[in-house]
Order: C-alpha cells, then structure tokens, then sequence
C-alpha cells in the first residue's frame, strides 16, 4: 500500500474543522486549532478555495465550506435538465389539476421557479421562470426546506436565523412555528401554503428526489382557495395528484419508489 | 355509459408507440417499444416490418393494460407514422419481400440521378409539389421492383402490395389496402390536384398501377379491426409531420407549427389549393377530414437543430447534457460577436447548397463558451426565420404566432430567442405529444367522438407563452449578421464527390 499523503490529511482535517462551526473561521483560529504553522494552512485554504470546497468570507475574512463540498454528495441538477425531465408530467399536473404549476430548486436562500406551465383556462399568463419566491412563506419552499438539508432553515449553509418576512398576516414569521411546519411537512410528504404569500391564493407542493434520494426541487400548483379548498382544508384529490407528479419525476430522475 | 377513449399509434422511426387518450386530450396511458434498426451497407437503413407489426400489438396491449382497459372502451384507433419509408409484402401470405426501406436511406441515389435526367430534379414537381430526392417513396418502390428478384413480375400479376407504414398497419388490422392522402404525399406519385395517383409518374418511373393502396382521407373509418383489437374502428391515419400539424390544431391558413427535435419540421397551413414554392419548400398534404376538400401546407425542414446540441456536447464537450446548454447560454448575454451555421451536409430550405459546409464565424479573443453555446441556440432560431421568411413569400400568408412542439420546447431560452427573430409570439401547448393527439383527434371526428374541429380548439390550452422582446433594430443587425455567416459557408466543397 502507498504511503499516506501528509497535505490531503491535514486538508480534510481543515474540512472537518470548518464543516463543524455554524459560522466561518479565521486563518489564526484554525491555524491554532490544529496546531500547524499559519503559512501552511494558508496554502491549503488557498488550493481549497481554487477548486471550490472552500469560501472566504470578504467582510470578515474568515473561512468557510464552499459550495463545491456540498455538491459532492449530492449530485448537482442543473435546473434545466430538471424542467426537461419534468416537462410532460407537469404538463399532466397542469391538466388534471386544472390549475398552473411550478417546479423549484433552492438559490441563495430563495425558490427558484425553473419551470411554469400555464392554469389550462386560456387566460392571460405570463411565464415566471426566473422569478425568486421566499422559502418559508411558499409551499415549494418549505417542500424545500423540510427535505434538502442546504435549505433547511437551521441548515449548516444558516449563520443566523433566518429573517422571516411577513407577507399575509398568515405567514409563519417565528423560527419555532416554522421548524414545527417543516416537522409536518416530513411526515406528511407533502407542503401547504394557505394564503401565507399571497391573500386567497394556496398551493401544495412536494419533493422531487434523485437517486441518492436527496430533494432536488420541489413541484407544485397553486390557484384560488375557493377552488382548492373544501370545508376541511386543500382538498386530497389536488394533493394526490401532486405526489403522483412528483414521484413520477423522481422516478425519472432515478429514485427508489418509496 | 363507460367512458370511451381514443387509442392513437405511432409508428415511429426508433419506436412504436401508443397513447390513449381522454375526451379533453389528456394523456391516459402509453404503452412504447422500440424496434432494430438495420445497417446493411453505408448509407441503407431498413426496419423488419414483422417485428414492427409485433410491437404494435404489443405497445397497444401495453396501453390499454396500463390503463386498465379493454379494447371495447375503445371508440377509436388512429394512425400516425414515419413518412416515406417503403414496403412491399405478398397479398396472400402478409409476409414482406424485403425489410422496409426507410426514409433516411440513401440507396436510391443514383437512380434520382436517372430519373431526374436532362429536366433536372423538378422534374415532377408541378404533379406532386416534390422534387427528386431520396426520401420519397415512389424511387425506393422502384428500387425494389429492380433489385428483388422476381419482384416486378409478381408486381405486374397482382401478388403483391405496396405500403408506407400506415398502409401496412391498417392493412394488418383490417385487410383493407388504403393508405391517406399525407402519407400518399410523401410518395411523389400521387397527384396534388386529382389526389389520385398520377399516370405519367407512375409510367415514368415503371411503377405497377395494381399494386398501389387506395388513396383515402386522413379521417374516416377504414374498416374495423380483427385480431386483438376485434371490433374497434380504425378511423385516421396521418403522416407524423402532418399529425403533429393536426395535434396543434392548425386548422386555419396561416397556422404553423414546428417540431423542434435532433432537426426541425416546420409546417405551414395554406388553406385548400395548393401553393407551389419558388423557394424550396415542399408541397404537401395537411390533412383532409372524411369528404371535406383537402387542406394543402408548405412544409421546410431544418437538417441540425438539436443535433447541433448534441454535436457541442459529444464532440466538444463543453456541456454534458443537452439541458445544459441553456445554462452555459445564460452566462453571457449575447453571442459576443459569434454565429454557427451548422451545414453539417450542406444547406437545406431555402438556400439548397451541397458544396456549403459549416462555419463558426465572428471569433474574437472576448468569445468564450457562453457566446458560443448562445450562437447554438441562436443557430435553430435563425434557421427558423430562413424557412418562416421562405413561407411568408411562396404564401403570401403572414403568420400570427409559432406553435412548438418537441423535446428542445424545454429550452426556455431557445423559445425566447425564437420569438425575439420570428417578432411573433411562440406558443407551447399543453400536450407535448401532438403527434399522437393529432391521430387520435383524426380518428375521434371520424367516428363522432369529437363533434367538430372547433371542439378541438377547445381542447387546446397554452402551457407557455413568449412574446418577443427584441428591439427591431437589433434584430435587423442580428439577421444582416446571420446572413453573412451563411454567406461564409457556401462553396467550401468544390467538387462534388459524387
């Protein structure tokens, strides 16, 4: 067997280092945490930092994981491969719910509408692909949040609690009724959004997961609460057909039926 | 009452396949198999018809299993398939003399050679609205007739049939030897005015009257089928181009649609006479629905759309997968000077330039991948504007907006880019398989389904929209510069190897 290679050990100790703190850490703290020379680590921080597994905070100067490490687990999905692979069974979503969809994956602490298929009415729409929705006040988002561990509000990308905006008086502004919803969400399988972006609009959404099993993105549809809705709340035939949609895409994408 | 359901069949070029259909269109379930493709020599591909006829049943079976179905909620079975591609079989034992000769084949090259003589490739186009060219039908027939041993003296006793796969399969299902007016279009022996199949071609090109199918519309009931699918209605056939017109219901003049695949068909509803092209268009058949009079369309094809994609993924490797060339586009915000013309094999409608290969022009040291994977999307839209503007000037008729279809619709920015050239808005429909729903529309008029065509339209929803953003002064430097990329193509080749 070949010798063991001293510098990729002491990297992969800097990794570990800076995948435990919640916040970054500077060139002093980890030099001295690990007990090696400051012009050593620097030089490892510097090769970390070219090939992306390392970010160096430009206020603080301190150092933290890149997004190059976390993608390594979770293979990367680029958002327009995932709207090709989606495109006939939001087609299908579209149609059987009778009400527009989206799917979205997690950017910069957003939802990021990849794909919108128009509500099948002939009315006048306008694509919202592009467009940037919040996490915690959309059912996409907290699709999101409850199963892609990089969104999740208490995530190890979070340096702080999040800020959460007030859109309708029913948004979940608190940290603890948020978390508490994401609990729900995990058992359910699926995400609600009642009137919490917009007043008289709800939506339902679910994970989309690749092989590893990872949530990638979440699909859902939204419309008016008088049509989504019946007396007990969104009705299951809509939230039956999201899932449908959404495992069938998984699926696609290469996941175990679960 | 049960519900009933349409069941469409599409005998593709890779595959055959079936979708069954609901009242409003909506896809109920599928069944698809793919089938060998045959490489007996450089530049011949064939199927066995056998084995495409066992996948039919088997893709239909599929279906209707998946959809818990029997063929009795059936009301109807419609027909789409791949064009041109040649068969004939003996009339007493259905077994084929040969495997199908299909489109893409280019062994009836020398013999379009011939053909075409001193009047030169336009030789029938005023009867049949084609030029000579290997694809079409009529020259494969005759191949065969010339090669297959013993076969044009069982042509001329009447032993056996000729068939494009529609025929073929309708035959199988019903015993009945008919083929539709679209699929007879892509044969270049039937005539567009009589839409009967035409003397003089037929003796031209030594082609047996008795063993052609019978020229009937594209919807109506061409006999119940027998077998596994005892009793339902066999009720449309439609080449797949023209299905795919169909599908997006482009029922008025002036419709167009375009199928954005490895390449792109573009198809242009002109109304009920035929327009002759001075600009390399085809003339062909839309549709035609039972006794109404016929609906004739101009249609364009563009040889390396998506095929550009692929060629930027696996031959240069700056993306890999084709959905990421929209990613890699989006880092820049314009081509940065750059245009691809990508003439693989020369230019095709309107230009028709064999000795044009293709170029990569306006390179500067500021272009980087972005503006290179931006000029590949530019390149399908550009292309586009070339067969549209060829369309507008043979038709006369000025288009209100593009319907798309086809796996590169998933592209956002492509069907952007696409309205800002065209300066018309691009439209994508909610059912991507258009190809299909246009087969199973045919087929449910045929049988009263579906009432009207304007039941159809109704059927019809947008699932996206863009409307075009592109100053027009842009847009005008943008086409100037396009064109003088195409310029830099021609005549690379300089002597013709054939």
């Amino acid at each position: 067997m070949a010798g063991r290679i001293q510098s990729i050990e002491r990297a992969a100790a800097i990794l570990r280092l800076l995948a435990g703190g919640a916040r970054g850490l500077s060139l002093a703290e980890i030099s001295r945490t690990l007990d090696l020379p400051k012009g050593t680590v620097l030089g490892i921080l510097r090769t970390l930092q070219h090939v992306g597994f390392v970010e160096q905070d430009a206020s603080t100067g301190h150092y933290r994981l890149g997004g190059g490490v976390l993608r390594l687990g979770t293979r990367y999905l680029d958002g327009n491969e995932l709207r090709t692979r989606a495109l006939n069974w939001a087609d299908s979503l579209a149609g059987r719910s009778g009400e527009s969809v989206r799917i979205g994956t997690l950017h910069e602490r957003q939802v990021l509408v990849v794909h919108h298929v128009f509500r099948p009415d002939d009315s006048r729409q306008t694509l919202e692909v592009g467009s940037l929705l919040p996490l915690h006040a959309t059912a996409l988002g907290k699709a999101l949040m409850a199963f892609d561990p990089l969104a999740a509000p208490d995530g190890p990308e979070e340096d702080a609690p999040p800020e959460l905006a007030s859109y309708t008086p029913r948004t979940l502004t608190t940290l603890p009724a948020l978390l508490a919803e994401l609990d729900s969400v995990r058992a359910n399988g699926w995400a609600p959004e009642l009137e919490e972006l917009v007043e008289g609009e709800v939506a339902i959404a679910a994970p989309i997961r690749d092989r590893s099993g990872t949530a990638v993105g979440a699909i859902g549809l939204s419309g008016a609460v008088e049509r989504l809705c019946d007396e007990r709340g969104l009705r299951m035939d809509q939230v039956s057909y999201v899932r449908d949609a959404a495992r069938s895409i998984s699926r696609e994408l290469g996941a175990h039926p679960w | 009452m049960t519900t009933k359901y349409i069941a469409a069949i599409d005998q593709g070029t890779t595959s055959s396949r079936c979708i069954v259909f609901d009242h409003d269109g909506r896809i109920v379930s599928v069944g698809q198999r793919e089938h060998r493709q045959i490489f007996p020599r450089p530049g011949w591909v064939e199927h066995d018809a056998t084995e495409i006829w066992t996948n039919v049943q088997a893709v239909v079976e599929e279906a209707l299993e998946k959809g818990s179905l029997t063929p009795d909620r059936l009301a109807a079975v419609g027909i789409t398939n791949q064009r041109e591609t040649t068969l004939v079989w003996d009339r007493a034992t259905g077994e084929p003399v040969h495997n199908a000769i299909v489109w893409q084949d280019t062994r009836t090259d020398d013999l379009i050679h011939d053909l075409a003589g001193v009047v030169g490739q336009e030789r029938f186009r005023e009867r049949c609205g084609l030029p000579l060219a290997t694809y079409f039908s009529g020259p494969k027939l005759r191949w065969l007739l010339d090669e297959v041993p013993g076969l044009r003296e069982r042509a001329d006793r009447g032993e056996v049939l000729f068939g494009t796969m529609d025929t073929w399969i309708i035959w199988k299902l019903t015993g009945r030897h008919v083929t539709d007016v679209t699929n007879a279009s892509r044969t270049m022996l039937m005539n567009l005015k009589t839409l009967d199949w035409d003397p003089f071609i037929l003796d031209a090109m030594g082609i047996p009257a008795g063993m052609l199918p019978e020229i009937t519309s594209s919807a109506e009931v061409y006999g119940e089928a027998t077998g596994f699918l005892a009793g339902v209605p066999v009720a449309s056939a439609l080449g797949d181009q023209h299905a795919a017109l169909f599908g997006q219901t482009c029922f008025s003049p002036g419709d167009v649609k375009g199928t954005y695949g490895t390449g792109t068909f573009l198809v242009l509803n002109t109304g009920t006479e035929p327009v002759m092209s001075s600009n390399g268009l085809l003339t062909t058949l839309g549709y035609k629905i039972g006794d109404q009079p016929a609906v004739y369309a101009l249609e364009g094809s563009i040889a390396v759309t998506g095929s550009l994609v692929q060629w930027i993924r696996d031959n240069l490797g700056l993306i890999s997968s084709a959905a990421e060339i929209e990613t890699l586009a989006r880092t820049v915000d314009d081509n940065g000077g750059c245009y691809i013309v990508p003439a693989f094999s020369g230019l095709f409608a309107p230009h028709w330039r064999s000795d044009a290969r293709g170029v990569i022009t306006g390179l500067t040291g500021y272009v980087t991948k972005g503006h290179l994977a931006r000029a590949v999307l530019e390149a399908s839209a550009w292309q586009t504007r070339e067969v549209v503007d060829a369309m507008r000037q043979d038709s006369g008729v000025d288009l209100a907006s593009l319907r798309v279809d086809g796996g590169m619709t998933a592209d956002n920015l492509l069907m952007q880019i696409l309205a800002d050239v065209l300066d018309v808005e691009v439209v994508r429909p909610m059912v991507a398989e258009t190809t299909c729903l246009g087969a199973a529309y045919a087929a449910g008029l045929a049988v009263g389904y579906w009432p009207d065509i304007d039941s159809l339209r109704a059927n019809w929803h947008k699932a996206a929209e863009w409307a075009p953003r592109m100053e027009s002064a842009v847009r005008d430097r943008e086409y100037h510069n396009w064109r003088k990329a195409v310029e830099r193509t021609l005549g690379w080749v300089e002597r013709d190897s054939a």
